[in-house]
């Protein structure tokens, strides 16, 4: 058997692959991104792989592609979905030709993300199939699935894999590629694909037929399933109660349970929480009085068994979120499934607190050594001091600007909304200065339609974009900016400059953030003025740039003022004996401690 | 049988790679491995853990509480943050060295490796502190610190993976130009 070690998203890349993709798009995020860079990487130039301007932009690519008979996936992370939630709520109703499914992560915790939203509520509200994989083995066939529904019903399906999916690696045995089927080419019939309300009437009312015999369908499907209970020794308080779960909290069910010995309970396991394999769950619920539902963010799985008591008259008791039995955020554990499951069944409790540790220091994520980010926040808030400005920022790594001591972002909703939410800010506070911070890829994702709105309307505002030639947060991948693609061309690079000009920004100037007094200078003369200003502070991120020669502290000029780590909070500086110090395995020799020194103490730099 | 190995550090230290190789070896003879890593922001300098699970009837990709038979710790007050991670008898692995976080520094946080090493001392019988900075100065890299405390894990045998295993998923999985830096870091602490 061909086995591979692989990340979950790359199980779901491979599985794509080999279900005979025709066409990949997406925009990167935590914990999607690597889904599409597999197919990139493990592309024979068969498939068309592109990060897509946004997740709007990629979800209507791949449906005009699917429209045509292509195999399609789209890849983002959840909030990505709020973004596509327009074309994909339309599509439901329009329909597909070739199998197209949309990827769309969740992140319970949150370990990287703005929400703990659950995307197999948004397939509820988009009466869209879900597919909710508990393992990145699962996943990779999964996927195929999910393409052979979606083809057999002509629907998008969403396929929504958790963090703890998408970036666990397993050994996954691979199975015969399915080779890419050949595309028909797009049939025109206008009653089909144009969307008009007497034609989204009658596909309602198709839409609620196939769903609900899809949940007669996904009742056999092959990963949704139904465990009996083993093991049974006639403990009273143990007999008639049932587990039902999903997802990444299945391995913790199965985890638990192994240690268990006897009175195994009965599992259900719903890898389609829409439609809800209904009959299924009937069968699990007949023969118990209690169930406990053990699923990760929303208690979707939960109120379906609610509501089927309800419909059926079924005497059984449901236990989880919604009766504060299971804790309602964050991500589950081994350990908070073990305590749920204890108190159901009456076991010991699992020892969670080994052990008192001392205090132990924080650490929260920091902008890296010589991260350019660092020094354009610097820049603004010396340029700022002393007056009224708020500081809208965006998401990225910029978002890091918040921590202290640069504490230089006053606001961050989601993708785009630092340019718009400066401009409410303004028109209620027009004697503020009112600052917008976006990235390169964002700037393109969502910023320009924002930017647009500020020069239409006449908002005075100061745009700063931090132009660090990539997406960096999600891993560096290439943008609209960068001049590349993922299919390896050269492209002309789209220049943020003169988009700006041609919207009609008053000024346009770009600056290297690591020269301080041009960039001070910079943001002094944008904010005197009326109108929308840009400044673009350009430099590289440190992850696709080479480090220049390092600095240190010259030991008998430093005065120990703490100047250098008190103002930059720089993650390579630290005192030792009243003296600052630089880590030189962590220094990218950026300059920016050299330049705020008092007493010239920080040398080097010179090649 | 299985092996549960926690590494922890802060990000940046390599903590993936490390993870990646045991589990490489661990595929390599044949074992079922899961991991799972920290990936995205939190890479940015905060804490990040890598779970490596090789055997049969693994199901989660998490090491549970109490669980891991080694930990192999990048920074010492990590290695403290992931103890209730350690079985009762298992190992410990971990560089002297403290990474002092930026709030620590602002706030003039009294954290040093000392006292994270001294308690480790008083509560992990197998424990193992590695100088780090000395094997990397004489390794002339900086970025080799991984692999010597995998070199360490190797040595106790609860990996239960060889010398010779580990080395040959080295040979695999680093490039060629980095091969020999990285064996001499990986035979320091043998």
């Amino acid at each position: 058997m061909n086995k591979r070690f692989l990340m979950g998203n790359e199980a779901i890349g491979i599985g794509a692959i080999h279900a005979g993709v025709h066409l990949v798009t997406g925009y990167p995020g935590t914990p999607s991104t690597e889904i599409l860079e597999t197919v990139a990487r493990e592309n024979d130039g068969s498939i068309y792989v592109e990060w897509s301007v946004n997740e709007k932009a990629a979800l209507e690519i791949a449906a005009g592609a699917s429209y045509a008979g292509a195999r399609t996936m789209v890849t983002m992370k959840q909030v990505g979905l709020n973004v596509a939630a327009d074309p994909l709520m339309s599509l439901a109703y329009v329909g597909v030709k070739g199998g197209m499914v949309v990827v769309a992560a969740d992140d319970p915790g949150p370990i990287s993300s703005q929400t703990e939203q659950d995307t197999r509520h948004f397939a509820q509200f988009a009466k869209l199939p879900v597919f909710d994989p508990s393992s990145p083995e699962e996943a990779y066939l999964m996927i195929r699935d999910a393409f052979e529904y979606s083809e057999q019903y002509h629907t998008p399906v969403i396929f929504r894999p958790v963090t703890r999916i998408n970036h666990s690696c397993a050994s996954v045995a691979l199975e015969k590629p399915i080779p890419q089927r050949k595309i028909e080419g797009f049939i025109k019939d206008s009653s089909k694909w144009v969307i008009f309300p007497r034609l989204s009437y009658q596909n309602h009312i198709l839409l609620e037929e196939r769903n609900e015999a899809l949940k007669e369908v996904l009742s056999s499907y092959r990963f949704n399933g139904l465990e009996p209970a083993k093991n049974m020794t006639g403990n009273p308080d143990r007999m008639r109660i049932g587990i039902a779960t999903g997802g990444a909290s299945y391995a913790y069910v199965k985890e638990v349970l192994s240690t268990y010995g006897e009175d195994i309970p009965p599992v259900l396991k719903v890898a389609t929480a829409h439609p809800f394999p209904e009959p299924l769950a009937l069968k699990f619920m007949k023969e118990l009085d209690k169930v406990i539902v053990l699923e990760e963010l929303d208690p979707v799985i939960e109120r379906e068994l609610v509501y089927l008591c309800g419909k059926h008259h079924l005497p059984v008791e449901i236990y989880g979120k919604l009766t504060g039995d299971v804790k309602n955020a964050g991500e589950n554990s081994v350990e908070s499934v073990g305590i749920s499951l204890a108190k159901i069944f009456g076991r010991v409790m699992p020892k969670t607190e080994l052990y008192s540790l001392p205090e132990l220091p924080v650490r929260p994520p920091v902008l890296c050594a010589g991260c350019p980010h660092r020094a354009s926040f610097y820049a603004v808030k010396t340029a700022m001091k002393g007056k009224k400005a708020v500081f809208s920022g965006d998401i990225g790594c910029y978002t890091l600007g918040n921590a202290k001591p640069l504490d230089m972002v006053d606001t961050c909703l989601c993708m785009g909304a630092d340019v718009t939410v400066a401009q409410g800010l303004h028109r209620v506070e027009p004697d503020a200065i009112n600052f917008s911070f976006i990235g390169d890829s964002t700037f393109f994702a969502s910023g320009i339609t924002g930017i647009v709105n500020a020069v239409y309307n006449e908002t005075d505002i100061v745009l700063i974009i931090l132009d660090n030639a990539t997406t960096a947060m999600t891993g560096h991948q290439p943008h609209p900016g960068t001049g590349k693609t993922m299919m390896g061309a050269i492209v002309d690079k789209i220049s943020i400059e003169k988009t700006l000009l041609a919207i009609g920004v008053k000024s346009v100037v770009t600056v290297d953030p690591l020269d301080q007094k041009a960039s001070v200078m910079a943001v002094k003369k944008a904010s005197e003025n009326t109108g929308v200003h840009a400044i673009i502070f350009k430099a590289p991120c440190i992850a696709v740039t080479s480090a220049s020669p390092l600095y240190t502290v010259q030991e008998d000029t430093c005065i120990g003022c703490m100047k250098c780590i008190r103002e930059l909070g720089c993650p390579a500086m630290h005192m030792d004996n009243k003296k600052s110090v630089i880590e030189p395995s962590l220094c990218f020799g950026c300059s920016l401690c050299a330049q705020v020194c008092p007493v010239d103490a920080i040398k080097g730099g010179e090649k | 049988m299985s092996m549960n190995c926690l590494l922890c550090g802060v990000g940046g230290q390599g903590t993936v790679l490390a993870s990646r190789l045991i589990a490489y070896a661990a595929m390599q003879k044949g074992l079922e491995v899961r991991t799972a890593e920290t990936i995205g922001m939190a890479q940015r300098g905060g804490c990040v853990v890598s779970h490596v699970r090789t055997g049969d009837e693994i199901f989660s990709s998490l090491i549970p509480l109490g669980s891991a038979d080694v930990i192999i710790a990048f920074e010492p007050a990590e290695a403290v943050r992931c103890l209730p991670y350690l079985k009762e008898g298992g190992f410990m692995i971990v560089n002297d060295k403290a990474i002092m976080p930026i709030s620590a520094s602002l706030a003039g946080s009294d954290y040093t490796a000392e006292k994270m090493l001294d308690f480790l001392k008083g509560k992990v019988f197998n424990l193992r502190i590695i100088n780090g900075e000395e094997i990397c100065k004489s390794c002339g890299s900086s970025k080799v610190l991984n692999v010597a405390l995998l070199g360490a894990a190797t040595s106790t045998g609860v990996l239960e993976l060889s010398v010779e295993e580990m080395k040959a998923a080295i040979k695999a999985r680093v490039p060629e130009k980095f091969l020999a830096l990285n064996m001499k870091a990986f035979e320091a602490c043998m």
